[in-house]
């Protein structure tokens, strides 16, 4: 086993963990060291070949494989070594990771590490949904892996479950491979996406998209054979022949590393706690991207790791930590928010804003962020959409009462 | 036809014991022919049960099951530890949760007894909770199973089916019997690619066992498949539970049970509910939301976690409460039908029975000159693995790259799957010996660069490792009516 040392290991060389590999070295941070456990860097953008990438931190419009690759590029060119093929598998103490790879077993100790290790989409298996269990049952991860990485074959028919952007991305790739869509499946009410995405996927294609509808079975003995659909608002159900089922969304955080360590977990994200710059509660532990808030697009997640790149230079110059945090609480229709705890004082998260997730569609109405009785903020919305990132803005976090109750944050429906 | 017949032993079905029964007879100067009608060893229920390593403390007293039970516990133990199989003796605690379930502990004991297990013991409340801190409220008591264990299901019946090989027994995958005529001395059995003579044929056909029985001319069982439907939940549960939590079993089923498994997660299960056919392993949401409610009231944080996967296995339950183990002397014939839910447990003393009776009804059993041992790849959580054994990497890299990141399976185990004796030939096959594929993400990682690299390492293209190149494509034609 060796050892190694350096100024700051990030876990994960996605957008988040290459942005901050970026930002430290162009503020002079000595070694760092980004670890992927892939066998090249990059993340998910590497198999996702829309365009759209790289509007908010690039300023600029590339396909997703184009944006890892200059993401790469870029990193090496500041001086941070990706080292790729290397899984983190524990930790040999707050501030040191266990490595294995091709090279054998390491311990690499830092002052800092920024776990950026993202999410992914939750499978069948974890969503209960019953039936057998035939091949040709896929996330939207795999397939994006089979029909771009590996070029292997799909599927003839497939149902896609899930109608927010992703789920459009995946019609598309499954048209893209030659495959049939019979159906787009969502719980909600109506679909989640732009109309545009829409129109360019199951509108050219004559996907029908079946609206309060769950997928009750799914049936086949070698291969999926076909799915049963339940409308829950009718009660209405009947079956779709078809060979492939991709679920869509429905993101968790990869978060193994920070229950290892017994990082405090929020309940809402399923992410470590993280507050506006990015610290856990270990000190010295930082965490960024979407194993904070999955999923935002890559360029949010990148600026994420820009962020918090930033507060570990802070860090690792002044080497303070808060010893309290305030909980960040939020109701009914809210499912999570980020930063879920805040450190008192003036710091504001990436982009200045809180993010959300709503469970249901809400028209009109405001967001009320309320401390102690006290309204801190008031933020009104044309409406609220689920599995769509909501953002509330933070220049209220001054205003923070240090020794206060939590902080709660209220949607209010204006009728 | 007066050529001598091929086998001295054919058995048909290579399930836990069915390989087991091979392993033993391959000790011995006899050719032998192991049939499965599967694509993989262990494919029936030999790969969807608990994984309990059963001393059979609960059986009926006097039976079969008892006995070989017993018999069994010790040489699995023996042999789990020589082949490499997983194994960890957890202990098992069996909760009571009510006055009528306390009450019920002593004629346990006393049937434990019975069974030849006798360091079972009681364990008060108080102790009860300082074992399992996790435990919901209200458990009155239980009963402290010290032997009591887990097993790798996936590995036992590979070990068993491995030796065989590596001793001279042939393997027929995919060959389902489709039926027997006797000749001169032999029986032939019909398979695919033609027929098979062998002197004498066990038949350890597990789920199919009584439809073989009639093709020998008997019909006294019928198997009622019985399913039980399981629960496994992420490893981040582990920390749970300590030993395996049984319940007070009835007569349908040993209840509903919280175990840890080889592999680190957690197992919640099984139901037991009558299925119609030898293939309904489907999962329902009856069964489950039944299981999660269970689960719930004895470890409450448990259903918090993530479901890794949900699976479902057919118990060959038959109307005799006991084991079918009969010798048909005169036929050349034995069958092992019947194994009720405890095959796993109980597979080497059925083996080592077996032997008995082919010896005692005139096979001549004459020990083999050299017999090869088995180690199979170390892949439980609690031995060292690849990815974590720096002197494993140095001799070959590929033991340092992690392909599956969930179960942390490396390129190196992949490749030697699928060039071991008995190689991995289905994403399945490669699942069950090295755990790819197993784990949290159900593939959201790993399914596409593993598909590719079995695909390039059998030479096998992948639309046949994917199921995609049987029949036609569905079509738009086939929407079925909507229901009213």
């Amino acid at each position: 086993m060796e050892t190694e040392h350096a100024e700051v290991v990030i876990v994960g060389a996605g957008p988040a963990g290459l942005a901050a590999a970026i930002e430290l070295r162009r503020s002079r941070v000595g070694r760092v060291v980004v670890f992927d456990r892939e066998g090249t860097a990059g993340g998910i953008p590497r198999h996702t070949r829309h365009t759209g990438y790289g509007m908010r931190d690039m300023h600029r419009v590339m396909t997703g494989p184009a944006y890892a690759r200059r993401y790469v590029e870029l990193a090496q060119a500041a001086g941070a070594e990706i080292r790729t093929g290397t899984t983190v598998t524990g930790w040999a103490s707050p501030t040191a990771v266990c490595t294995t790879s091709a090279a054998g077993l390491t311990e690499w100790h830092a002052h800092a590490v920024l776990l950026a290790t993202g999410c992914r989409e939750r499978p069948r298996a974890a969503r209960l949904v019953p039936g057998d269990r035939p091949a040709g049952i896929l996330t939207t991860g795999a397939l994006q892996q089979f029909a771009e990485l590996h070029r292997l074959p799909i599927g003839h028919r497939a149902i896609v479950v899930g109608a927010e952007h992703v789920s459009y991305s995946a019609v598309h790739t499954l048209t893209a491979h030659g495959l049939s869509v019979a159906a787009v499946v969502t719980e909600h009410p109506r679909p989640q996406s732009y109309a545009l995405l829409q129109a360019i996927t199951v509108g050219r294609h004559r996907v029908p998209v079946f609206t309060d509808t769950e997928v009750a079975e799914i049936t086949g003995l070698r291969r999926v054979e076909r799915v049963t659909l339940l409308n829950r608002r009718t009660g209405q159900s009947w079956a779709i022949n078809c060979d492939t089922v991709v679920f869509t969304g429905d993101w968790i955080p990869d978060n193994e590393l920070a229950r290892i360590r017994g990082i405090q977990i929020d309940r809402g994200t399923r992410g470590p706690c993280a507050d506006q710059l990015a610290r856990t509660t270990q000190q010295g532990v930082f965490a960024a991207g979407n194993l904070t808030h999955a999923a935002e697009t890559a360029d949010v997640a990148a600026l994420s790791g820009r962020h918090a790149a930033r507060a570990i230079s802070r860090y690792l110059r002044a080497s303070t930590w808060p010893d309290r945090w305030i909980p960040v609480r939020c109701g009914k229709p809210l499912r999570w928010i980020y930063p879920p705890h805040l450190a008192a004082g003036d710091d504001v998260p990436p982009r200045g804003r809180l993010i959300t997730r709503t469970h249901d569609f809400c028209g009109r109405g405001q967001f009320e962020v309320v401390q102690d009785g006290r309204l801190l903020h008031r933020e009104p919305k044309h409406r609220l959409i689920p599995n769509r990132s909501i953002t509330i803005r933070a220049r209220w976090l001054g205003s923070i009462g240090p020794g206060g109750g939590p902080i709660e944050v209220h949607w209010a429906n204006r009728m | 036809m007066t050529a001598e017949p091929a086998y001295d032993v054919a058995i048909i079905g290579a399930g836990v014991v069915g390989a087991a029964i091979a392993r033993e007879l391959s000790r011995y100067q006899l050719q032998v022919i192991l049939i499965e009608a599967g694509d993989d060893i262990g494919t029936g229920t030999s790969k969807a049960n608990t994984a309990i390593r059963h001393t059979g403390f609960d059986a009926k007293p006097g039976t079969l099951e008892s006995d070989l039970l017993r018999r069994g516990f010790p040489l699995l133990a023996e042999y789990a530890a020589a082949a490499g199989i997983p194994l960890e003796a957890t202990g098992a605690l069996l909760v009571a949760w009510d006055a009528e379930q306390l009450a019920s502990l002593g004629s346990l004991i006393k049937r434990s007894r019975a069974n030849g297990y006798s360091a079972i013991r009681p364990v008060r409340a108080d102790e009860l909770y300082r074992r399992e801190p996790n435990l919901g409220p209200g458990a009155l008591g239980a009963l402290d199973i010290p032997d009591e264990g887990i097993i790798c299901p996936f590995t036992t019946p590979l070990a068993f089916a491995i030796e065989a090989v590596l001793n001279g027994v042939r393997l027929e995958l995919s060959a389902p019997v489709s039926g027997v005529r006797a000749l001169a001395g032999a029986h032939l059995l019909r398979l695919p690619r033609g027929e098979v003579a062998a002197r004498w044929v066990v038949n350890a056909a597990g789920l199919n066992s009584d439809a073989v029985d009639r093709m020998f001319g008997h019909d006294t069982f019928t198997i009622t498949p019985r399913r039980g439907q399981l629960i496994v939940f992420d490893k981040l549960a582990r920390r749970l539970i300590t030993s395996v939590l049984l319940s007070v079993p009835t007569a349908r089923s040993k209840g509903v049970l919280v175990a840890p498994t080889v592999f680190g997660n957690i197992l919640l299960g099984p139901t037991a509910e009558d299925v119609g056919g030898r293939s309904d392993t489907q999962s329902t949401a009856d069964g489950v939301d039944a299981l999660l409610a269970k689960g719930r009231q004895i470890i409450p944080e448990l259903p918090d976690e993530e479901v890794t996967c949900v699976y479902a296995g057919l118990r060959a339950a038959t109307e005799h409460a006991d084991y079918r183990i009969v010798c048909h002397p005169d036929q050349r014939y034995a069958c092992i039908g019947g194994i009720r839910s405890t095959g796993l447990s109980a597979s080497m003393g059925i083996a080592a029975r077996l032997a008995e009776l082919l010896a005692d009804a005139g096979l001549k059993l004459r020990p083999a000159a050299e017999h090869h041992q088995v180690h199979m790849p170390p892949i439980g959580e609690a031995s060292l693995r690849p990815y974590g054994d720096e002197r494993a990497i140095q001799r070959n890299p590929a033991y340092g790259q992690v392909i599956c990141h969930c179960e942390r399976v490396t390129r190196g185990e992949i490749l030697a799957a699928a060039a071991a004796v008995i190689p991995a030939r289905t994403i399945d096959g490669l699942r069950r010996r090295t755990r790819a594929m197993l784990g949290r993400c159900q593939g959201f990682y790993c399914s596409a660069p593993i598909t590719a690299m079995i695909a390039e390492a059998t030479g096998t293209p992948a639309a046949h490792l994917l199921h995609l190149d049987g029949g036609k494509a569905p079509g738009p034609g086939d929407v079925a009516e909507r229901a009213k």
